[in-house]
């Protein structure tokens, strides 16, 4: 109960700031936090990433081996994304199955990745129809402090950009070849917080909002997914404002991890 | 969208500027709603709209199962989507699948913004939706079944909630996709929209769109919404309405 209180004394003040154009972290209104982005960081892994944002911390992991296409696209490799929230991250995080909330994270940064074709899934055909490689994205939440969504992408992208294909593992040639990242896809997470939205929520404006939306973008102009979550409502209008911010937000993203 | 390595990409809209069922582009498919015909439920409408057909039941306010999820001062919103295993060209293993907890968990969020859940503490607001035959847009159609439902079973809310995809086919953009368009269009953008604030608390999309597409494919899906509201409206009405009274000399004679 008390827990509750403080919830909403807290949720009272950040809309009170929020009236002003401020934040409780002392950000404007469209201030991402500082995004690092440490390739390599899992030597197992067939590429990896940690990403932060501000103190939220994400690791990704991706594995890539040997499979079967599905039988309806027989000259295309499988891509697998899995996200987990693992109590380890956060007090609200609970072990046993996945929660409806994770479910939700991994759907959103695999929708991203595939709209926005970020892997050529025909190059990871090795037979058609008979054998192809499955290329597993595993996402790990290690410290939770809001907008686990972008941060999931972030780790995703940056992991599949360096990436290499594990060829000379499963004998199938003598060499390894780096996996091709085509299409970087960014989401770019807003908050509603009364009538300003905010960019990179972090938890406690995440508890405050009154609605939360997530737009990925790519490097021509797309938009390739879109996300509203949470109790809340946008209009038309916002949702094409906020598209002009997410592709600002994405564009210097994505320069930082083509850059390291 | 998910038509990779597919062998033939059917075209899919004509020369003169039809669509494979012969739409127009801003045109809805046919649609059919019934207030209230289960039962048992507190509440339920069913809704045929092309080839979907979707069933929707509303339980409560009631007690909160499991209780652990229960809010002191509020009820909150549980939603259930399922399809059922025979609604699919290839049979669905039945149960909850990750694409259904997602559709459930944002529907229940678009609901919990329309209804006045402050007026049921510590109560729960049951959904179900059960898509029995599908062709694109079960999300839509459940969310527009499961308004009625909720209206049906008198819960408080600021308004009905209709919903409908817009989307990107051939280079157009079109209102309502069926299955051919989903599965071999361009993008998908599911909406609902809550008519009295022209704001959504439902918005998904996959594919590409750049900003001038955006924008088109939002105010189309606005109206479309506009159209399936007065549907909506009417089958209440059809339910609730009292034949006009029979006047007394007709009774007499």
């Amino acid at each position: 109960m008390s827990g509750e209180v403080t919830a909403e004394i807290l949720t009272t003040h950040i809309l009170e700031l929020a009236r002003e154009g401020r934040r409780l972290d002392g950000r404007a209104i469209d201030d991402y936090r500082k995004v690092t982005l440490e390739p390599g960081y899992v030597t197992s892994a067939d590429g990896s990433a940690l990403a932060r944002i501000g103190d939220t911390v994400v690791l990704c992991g991706v594995k890539l081996e040997p499979g079967k296409p599905f039988p309806d696209t027989p000259n295309a490799g499988v891509l697998t994304t899995n996200a987990e929230l693992i109590p380890l991250s956060s007090p609200a995080f609970e072990p046993g199955p996945p929660h409806p909330r994770a479910i939700e994270v991994s759907r959103v940064v695999d929708r991203a990745l595939r709209a926005a074709e970020a892997i050529d899934l025909k190059a990871l055909c090795i037979t058609s129809a008979e054998k192809c490689w499955t290329c597993f994205v595993d996402i790990h939440v290690l410290d939770h402090s809001g907008n686990l969504i972008d941060a999931a992408l972030l780790a995703a992208s940056t992991a599949l950009s360096h990436t290499t294909m594990p060829r000379v593992r499963f004998g199938l040639a003598e060499t390894d070849i780096p996996l091709d990242v085509r299409h970087l896809a960014i989401e770019t997470t807003f908050a509603r917080l009364g009538d300003a939205i905010v960019v990179d929520p972090s938890v406690d404006e995440e508890t405050a909002c009154q609605g939360r939306l997530t737009i990925a973008t790519d490097e021509a102009g797309n938009i390739v997914a879109m996300q509203k979550g949470l109790v809340g409502a946008f209009g038309p209008n916002e949702v094409v404002e906020l598209a002009e911010r997410a592709f600002r937000h994405g564009d210097r993203l994505r320069a930082q991890i083509r850059g390291g | 969208m998910g038509n990779v390595g597919a062998s033939e990409v059917p075209q899919l809209i004509g020369p003169d500027g039809l669509r494979i069922d012969g739409r127009r582009a801003d045109e809805l498919r046919p649609m059919r709603v019934v207030a209230g015909p289960l039962k048992r439920a507190d509440g339920s409408a069913f809704v045929e709209w092309g080839a979907n057909k979707v069933m929707a039941a509303v339980y409560g306010p009631r007690e909160v199962h499991p209780r652990h999820l229960q809010v002191n001062d509020k009820a909150i919103v549980q939603c259930k989507y399922n399809m059922a295993a025979f609604s699919v060209d290839e049979r669905k293993r039945p149960g909850l699948d990750r694409r259904s907890q997602e559709i459930s968990k944002v529907i229940a969020e678009a609901f919990e913004s329309v209804v006045f859940a402050e007026e049921f503490p510590r109560t729960s607001i049951d959904v179900y939706i059960e898509v029995l035959q599908a062709n694109a847009g079960t999300r839509c159609a459940g969310i527009v079944a499961a308004s009625v439902a909720l209206a049906d079973a008198g819960i408080p809310m600021v308004d009905l909630l209709p919903a409908v995809a817009v989307g990107k086919v051939g280079g157009h953009i079109v209102l309502d996709l069926k299955k051919e368009e989903d599965n071999f269009g361009e993008a998908d953008l599911p909406m609902a929209l809550v008519p009295q604030s022209g704001r959504m608390v439902l918005l998904q999309m996959e594919g590409h769109l750049n900003l001038e597409e955006l924008k088109r494919a939002l105010d189309l899906g606005v109206g479309g919404c506009r159209a399936i509201y007065e549907k909506m409206k009417q089958a209440l009405r059809d339910r609730y309405s009292v034949d006009p009274p029979t006047p007394v000399a007709e009774v007499a004679a």
